[in-house]
């Protein structure tokens, strides 16, 4: 029996369908069978993030509506042994699944495959509820900004009323050096505001675009910084304790000389 | 030059992100409070009948809220009036 991970933010733009990409690849690295989810109907991007837009042909909504069988709507990711998406309709509107649906498509999928990660629309309305009726865990990703955090602050509130205790957290898109200039909040602020457990810490990246442009996932590439804390992220989600990584890695050249010389 | 002057003494001044976390904290405290739906419903139906009085208004779209600036609630009412009513207009002939 596999679990059920919701991804979700609120807020959009604050990376939830790259997150969702991205620990999906990154399980399926260590050899896990992944499905995941693409729960924002209407707005489907999952599957471009994923390089995957081509092999479409049957989406949630056929599966919801009994068009087609479960396994002839899964994409299977030809890169990533064991990694699977189930795409979202294009055109169709939220309205088009009911929660009672996803639970049961959440169900079947879980007992084919360790993790369903489903990744959520922007908002708190219906998409949301469907996207959070059939998970069992959820991660909230957010940004170090003010609006970011609030939204996650009102979908901590509704998953734990919806009984999905304990979220973990996910800070996306952090820029050491402005926290270090005293310009951005730093990890500590943004867990006392939420008072969440964090589950990582991804730095701002850009190869993040690089990848994304060709469809490919960062967590591969082992000499981004975020690929390095996506693949940590993966390892805490498997139950290993993996320590936050030094942000700055060699930091400037005046922190570098002071380290040299014995200062830092 | 303006600018590197603005640079250097910027340096002395605190950080933005003191800022950031205080509005948030403040945004927070009004987001928790969570005024229940039932008590906003009520007194948008009262709002209702009192304006209804004076104005013809557009029900379904009149929108109250709380919001929060420097330390204070504010109850703001958005109402779309469609028409002053005619019996008033006399009255303030």
């Amino acid at each position: 029996m596999g679990e059920v991970i919701v991804i979700t933010s609120g807020k959009g733009g604050v990376g939830k369908t790259t997150a969702t990409a991205n620990i999906g690849a990154g399980l399926a690295l260590r050899g896990y069978k992944v499905a995941l989810v693409d729960a924002d109907i209407g707005l489907r991007n999952l599957d471009v993030v994923l390089g995957l837009e081509n092999r479409i042909v049957y989406d949630l909504v056929d599966v919801a509506h009994g068009h087609c069988r479960l396994k002839q709507a899964l994409i299977k990711d030809k890169r990533f042994e064991g990694l699977h998406l189930l795409p979202a309709a294009q055109t169709k509107d939220k309205t088009a699944v009911k929660p009672e649906q996803m639970k049961e498509i959440c169900l079947q999928l879980k007992e084919e495959f360790d993790y369903v990660i489903i990744d959520c629309p922007a908002g708190i309305e219906q998409g949301f509820r469907n996207a959070i009726a059939g998970a069992e865990k959820a991660i909230v990703v957010t940004t170090p900004e003010v609006s970011a955090v609030r939204d996650a602050d009102r979908v901590i509130g509704l998953l734990e009323a919806a009984d999905l205790r304990e979220p973990k957290l996910v800070i996306n898109r952090l820029r050491p050096k402005m926290v270090r200039q005293g310009d951005m909040m730093n990890i500590d602020d943004i867990i006392d505001i939420l008072a969440v457990d964090l589950l990582g810490v991804i730095p701002e990246d850009e190869q993040i675009i690089v990848t994304t442009n060709r469809g490919e996932a960062v967590v591969l590439d082992d000499r981004s910084r975020s690929g390095e804390a996506f693949r940590n992220v993966t390892r805490r989600i498997m139950g290993e304790p993996v320590p936050l990584m030094e942000l700055e890695r060699n930091g400037n050249l005046f922190t570098r000389l002071r380290k040299i010389i014995g200062l830092g | 030059m303006l600018e590197f002057l603005t640079r250097l003494f910027q340096r002395h001044s605190p950080g933005s992100k003191d800022v950031a976390r205080e509005r948030l904290r403040l945004v927070l405290v009004h987001d928790r409070a969570n005024v229940s739906p039932e008590l906003l419903s009520m007194l948008k139906d009262d709002l209702i009948r009192t304006v209804s009085k004076y104005f013809e208004i557009d029900e379904k779209s009149l929108e109250i809220t709380l919001d929060t600036s420097d330390n204070m609630v504010a109850l703001v009412a958005s109402i779309p009036v469609q028409c002053v009513k005619r019996s008033v207009k006399m009255a303030s002939v």
